[in-house]
């Protein structure tokens, strides 16, 4: 081969890796800018859901990945703990319910009671109880129901941690609504940390009225088995639980129930 | 030849003392760290007892300020009741384990820390 051909073949080749350049650059910048549009981004062959899986990654990349890591891993280290800003989202797809992400993230409702990291959002007083700064607590962002469509069939596909959850863990044997709670309560001092209903338990952690919306069943069965192996520096200490409690406790968070819209908050700023 | 290795181990020595004297300030700093974000839920910043969680609990934290109680638990019983949890020293199941969370290094290191808060030995 003539060191012609070889020239000419290297500039073909540039010339190939530009013009993809250009193509993704165009698709990003198109989806950016007009969200709606989905379906008339032309000229490529994604199929209309690779297309708001794609519009969705660029609005968690543009405006949710100060707060959230979208990629792994965890914090090891408890400075990197104590710095993020929000949850983990990076194994969303094994963790939340498409059909509760849609719905709350266009319309976001508090979780963690004293917000996500407690300690950055309590007032401490010499000689009395530390309590929590209501006021300091910010509302969370809200997407349109078209963003939030398509940013949770992007979170769908954040499949990491996907070895951690066990497959089918659940039992076919009924919650038992009276020992459920007592177990919560009593046994396992999980109310400590969790509200059962708003103004009712711990506030350090989520509450868990709306677990059953929220969260896949084999996620909270694998997580309360051991909360490390998805955050190691998490602040929700491995309650060394048997597979009787790990059954029992998670049909039981399985079925409580959210109050009615507009009574979240209630009852906690006394 | 030989000069330049006594260097070096010399180098690396002095490099290795510099490591061990902050080290164990550091441990202490993270003792007190990981108190005032794993324990404080329950126990208060302050480690008075008066965390954010207890007013719905029905057992009340441990004052670890509370130098006459403290004295009374040995630094191993210290050690058992964070790494096994309450249940493990005959108390409330509130009390968490957390030997899950935290290495041996880290377990002695609050325990440490917690006769730092009550001012008190075993
Ligand atoms: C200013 C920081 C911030 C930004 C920006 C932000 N979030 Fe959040 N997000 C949080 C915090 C804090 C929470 C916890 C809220 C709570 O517990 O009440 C949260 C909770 C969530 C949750 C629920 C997670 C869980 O496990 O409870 C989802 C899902 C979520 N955010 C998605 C998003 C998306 C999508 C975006 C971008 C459109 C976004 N967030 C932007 C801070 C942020
Ligand atoms: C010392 C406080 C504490 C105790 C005790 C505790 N948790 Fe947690 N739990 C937490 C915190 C904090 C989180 C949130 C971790 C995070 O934000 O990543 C959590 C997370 C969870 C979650 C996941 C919820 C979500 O929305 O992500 C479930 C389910 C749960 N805990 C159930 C339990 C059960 C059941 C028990 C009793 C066996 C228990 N917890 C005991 C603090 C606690
Ligand atoms: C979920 C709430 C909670 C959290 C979080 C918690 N504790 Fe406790 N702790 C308690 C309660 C309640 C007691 C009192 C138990 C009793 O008297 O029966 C207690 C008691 C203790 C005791 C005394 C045990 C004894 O023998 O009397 C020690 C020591 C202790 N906690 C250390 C810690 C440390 C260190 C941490 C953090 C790593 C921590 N606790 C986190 C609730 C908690």
């Amino acid at each position: 081969m003539g060191l012609r051909d070889k020239r000419m073949r290297l500039a073909g080749f540039g010339l190939l890796l530009f013009a993809i350049a250009v193509l993704f650059s165009a698709v990003s910048v198109g989806s950016a800018l007009n969200v709606e549009a989905a379906g008339t981004a032309g000229a490529t062959d994604l199929t209309e859901s690779a297309i708001s899986i794609k519009k969705g990654k660029i609005i968690l990349k543009s405006r949710c990945g100060k707060c959230h890591a979208i990629k792994g891993p965890a914090a090891t280290t408890l400075k990197d703990f104590k710095a993020r800003k929000g949850p983990d989202l990076f194994y969303a797809g094994v963790k939340y319910n498409e059909e509760w992400l849609i719905k709350w993230l266009a319309n976001p409702v508090p979780i963690r009671p004293a917000g996500f990291r407690y300690f950055k959002n309590i007032i401490v007083t010499e000689g009395s109880d530390d309590t929590v700064n209501w006021d300091a607590l910010a509302e969370h962002v809200a997407l349109t129901p078209d963003e939030a469509e398509m940013v949770a069939a992007t979170l769908m596909t954040f499949m990491a941690y996907k070895g951690k959850v066990k497959k089918n863990a659940l039992t076919e044997e009924p919650a038992d609504a009276f020992m459920g709670e007592m177990n919560f309560d009593k046994f396992s001092g999980c109310l400590a940390c969790h509200e059962i209903e708003p103004g009712y338990g711990g506030v350090t952690g989520p509450e868990v009225y709306t677990v059953a919306e929220r969260l896949k069943p084999d996620f909270i069965y694998s997580y309360l088995k051991s909360p490390q192996s998805f955050d190691p520096k998490s602040m929700m200490p491995d309650k060394e639980l048997g597979e009787n409690f790990l059954q029992v406790l998670t049909k039981y968070m399985l079925s409580l129930e959210a109050p009615p819209d507009g009574e979240y908050d209630e009852g906690e700023e006394e | 030849m030989k000069q330049s290795y006594r260097y070096i181990i010399g180098a690396l020595s002095l490099l290795a003392a510099m490591m061990m004297v902050p080290n164990g300030m550091a441990e202490a700093a993270t003792a007190r760290d990981n108190y005032r974000t794993y324990c404080a839920q329950c126990h208060g910043v302050n480690g008075s007892g008066g965390g954010v969680n207890t007013e719905s609990m029905s057992v009340q934290p441990r004052d670890h300020t509370d130098a006459k109680g403290m004295s009374g638990l040995t630094d191993a019983k210290l050690k058992k009741a964070i790494a096994e949890g309450g249940l493990a020293v005959s108390k409330s199941v509130l009390m968490p384990p957390w030997r899950a969370t935290f290495n041996d290094k880290e377990l002695d290191a609050l325990v440490g820390y917690l006769r730092e808060l009550c001012k008190c030995s075993e």
